[in-house]
């Protein structure tokens, strides 16, 4: 069963790529789908999609997407219409750090827009583009709840706050640093965030 | 000094683990719910309480919840929307980050009192370090009795799922959040049938924000009437009030209800006054959604007495000089903030946020958005001020959910009380389109310090 699917004029297909989660996140993956009643099993799937778009690739390409279909016995449009609905879920290959400034109001009058024009400037990239290295994908987001500490940004799932241009310089800087050495996560972080 | 009773514990340090939150009186409240009350004996204090939702409508909690469908047979659900989306607002991560133990207790409470044995949070998925600090609370109360299978003793038994969402405002929507919570694509749905006959899974379901939940702790220790002698009238208790924006010190505050907009902007124990010691502008009071406050009617209603931070006072000369308490999401614009490019700014989110199902919302979002942004940039004609009017007037109560009305709304407010600032826009496209906005150097300020950043939460997860 080939499907793909097509948004903003770009047509989406499956690899035909084997995806799978290893055995250990696979159990946890299950004991999450035994939390909702017998055929509600559905409610699983925004949970499932994070653990998938972490844990296979960093993004959601088709073919993740219809193993975790399967997975949950429902048919690969349902996935693929959340997919699509959810910001949070990348359907495109996304850097190793994706860094979300924050762009609305709040923000935007305390200096947001300015802190999102410097990345674009110091990672030479544009708004939702990622830097050739595949290290850095730099998006502009909506409210992230931190407004009194503004200007915010998220990278994965930290916070920065009160940022400046020199405190970016300092994070970027770190992060480079720590990309070569960070160890693959185990399995625990299902745990902690879902 | 304001009073507090949701806050009044924070500077203990480790109050957001189980053992610290125990033993400064935690969990004495849920042990004397289950152990000596009936259910239907605290959803009868939190009706005297007078407590209204905090979430953003003010609509009364007990009688939300004695609405709900007892005669089923099917489960019923408790569903806490720690959503939190709405601009502004940021006072629910504030209350996770720092106890997040009071949530837990207020919902065993909750769901002990509606017959709910499965509750559900559901945090916003851009939540990370909350979403593992909930996660940790609820681990905890697992361990020491307070969750699971017959907790206490007694025959009452709960679990507590924490849910992830994954990037939409719309899913803050009670129905909305329901869709998600199932599966599917945030799309609020058609009211009634309301949650409490046909919610989550088709069976009778509360939603409660954050707030609302953690509140029914001190309602249930010191008795529904002494919680309603707190705050002024209808407006009883505290609420959180997250201030953000141009003062001196952002942050999240508990106020009594009933205090004065005055003090709460200007004293240092507060907002501490504008950043810079610049001219204050406007006030938004309750979070993006609500009408904006142009200076003068920010301490004062219309008619020159005082206004306060309450549900009557804020909106005290409805929408034509007044406003609403919201979520409690305060943000403060100085005298060089431009009025038109934060009323675009919000156009944007709310159109890039609409879920799109009914056209008033959908299609008045773009072109709200698509004129400000023509106006914004001096490209602007005198006709779109009136043209923006009435888009906004032809989305306003015509859509499935409220967030069509929370899009119309600032706009009209903007151009009510600053229609002036429009018509410069229009007028001297040369000017407008060489300004700086909100760069900053201009608004970083010496003496902002926040007084209420998070601690060490994130670290020590
Ligand atoms: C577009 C929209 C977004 C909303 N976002 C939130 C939110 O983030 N958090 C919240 O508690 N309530 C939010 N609400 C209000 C909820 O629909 C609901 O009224 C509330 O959760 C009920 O809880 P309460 O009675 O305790 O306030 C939102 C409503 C709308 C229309
Ligand atoms: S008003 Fe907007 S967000 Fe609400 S249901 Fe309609 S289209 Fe969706
Ligand atoms: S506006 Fe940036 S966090 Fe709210």
């Amino acid at each position: 069963m080939a499907l793909g699917y097509n948004i903003d004029h770009k047509l989406y297909q499956p690899e035909g790529k084997e995806v799978r989660f290893t055995d250990e996140v696979l159990e946890k993956v299950k004991k999450i789908i035994a939390r909702y009643p017998e055929g509600r099993q559905k409610s699983a799937l925004l949970p499932v999609l994070h653990i998938a778009q972490e844990e296979l690739g960093g993004h959601l390409s088709v073919d993740v997407m219809n193993y975790v279909a399967q997975l949950l016995n429902i048919q690969p449009i349902e996935v693929y219409e959340v997919a699509t609905f959810y910001t949070q879920y990348y359907l495109e290959k996304t850097g190793k750090y994706v860094i979300e400034v924050c762009r609305t109001g709040p923000c935007a009058m305390c200096g947001g827009e300015d802190i999102a024009d410097y990345l674009e400037r110091k990672l030479n990239i544009k708004t939702d583009e990622t830097t050739a290295d595949g290290l850095f994908t730099l998006r502009r987001v909506e409210c992230l709840g931190a407004c009194g500490y503004a200007p915010v940004m998220q990278i994965n799932t930290e916070f920065y706050e009160f940022l400046t241009q020199e405190k970016i310089d300092q994070t970027i800087e770190n992060l480079r640093a720590r990309a070569n050495e960070e160890k693959p996560k185990d399995s625990k972080w299902v745990e902690k965030f879902f | 000094m304001g009073r507090k009773i949701l806050l009044d514990k924070v500077h203990i340090p480790g109050i957001s683990t189980f053992k610290v939150y125990r033993d400064n009186g935690g969990y004495t409240t849920a042990e004397k719910a289950l152990k000596t009350m009936l259910p239907a004996e605290i959803t009868e204090e939190v009706k005297k309480s007078g407590l209204r939702g905090r979430g953003g409508a003010g609509f009364p909690t007990g009688m939300k919840w004695s609405f709900l469908d007892t005669r089923s047979n099917n489960p019923r659900y408790l569903v806490c929307n720690a959503d939190e989306s709405e601009p502004g607002t940021f006072k629910d991560r504030y209350l996770i980050d720092n106890i997040p133990h009071l949530l837990i207790e207020g919902l065993i409470i909750s769901s002990f009192a509606l017959g709910a044995n499965t509750t559900f949070i559901y945090v916003r998925g851009e939540f990370k370090p909350q979403i593992g600090i909930l996660n940790r609370a609820i681990r905890e109360a697992y361990e020491n009795g307070f969750l699971g299978k017959n907790i206490l003793g007694t025959t009452y038994s709960l679990d507590i799922y924490v849910q992830s969402g994954a990037g939409a405002y719309i899913c803050g929507e009670e129905t909305a959040l329901l869709e998600s919570l199932e599966g599917k694509r945030g799309n609020p749905r058609l009211k009634p049938p309301f949650p409490a006959v046909k919610g989550l899974y088709d069976c009778p379901t509360v939603v409660n924000n954050v707030e609302t939940l953690a509140t029914v702790v001190p309602i249930i220790s010191m008795g529904g009437d002494e919680y309603a002698k707190i705050g002024v009238g209808r407006s009883t208790g505290t609420k959180l009030m997250s201030a953000c924006g141009h003062i001196k010190n952002p942050g999240v505050y508990e106020i009594e209800l009933g205090l004065s907009m005055e003090e709460f902007l200007y004293s240092n124990e507060y907002c501490g006054g504008i950043a810079n010691d610049k001219k204050l502008k406007a006030v938004i009071p309750g979070g993006s959604s609500v009408p904006i406050l142009p200076a003068h009617l920010v301490t004062l209603t219309a008619q020159n007495t005082s206004r306060s931070i309450s549900y009557e006072s804020l909106s005290d000369g409805g929408f034509q000089s007044g406003s609403m308490l919201g979520s409690g999401g305060f943000i403060v614009f100085d005298e060089d903030a431009c009025i038109v490019r934060n009323t675009w700014n919000f156009s944007r989110f709310y159109h890039h946020e609409s879920c799109g199902q009914c056209s008033p919302c959908r299609e008045g979002t773009g072109w709200l958005e698509k004129v400000l942004h023509r106006i914004e940039n001096g490209e602007g004609r005198m006709k779109d001020i009136d043209l923006l009017d009435s888009v906004a007037k032809k989305i306003e109560g015509n859509t499935i959910c409220p967030l069509g009305d929370a899009a119309a709304w600032p706009v009209n407010s903007a151009i009510r009380h600053f229609r002036h600032e429009f018509e410069f826009h229009i007028e001297h496209p040369d000017i407008v389109k060489n300004i700086k906005h909100g760069s900053l150097e201009k608004y970083r300020t010496k003496n902002t310090k926040p007084r209420t950043k998070n601690t060490e939460i994130t670290e020590s997860l």
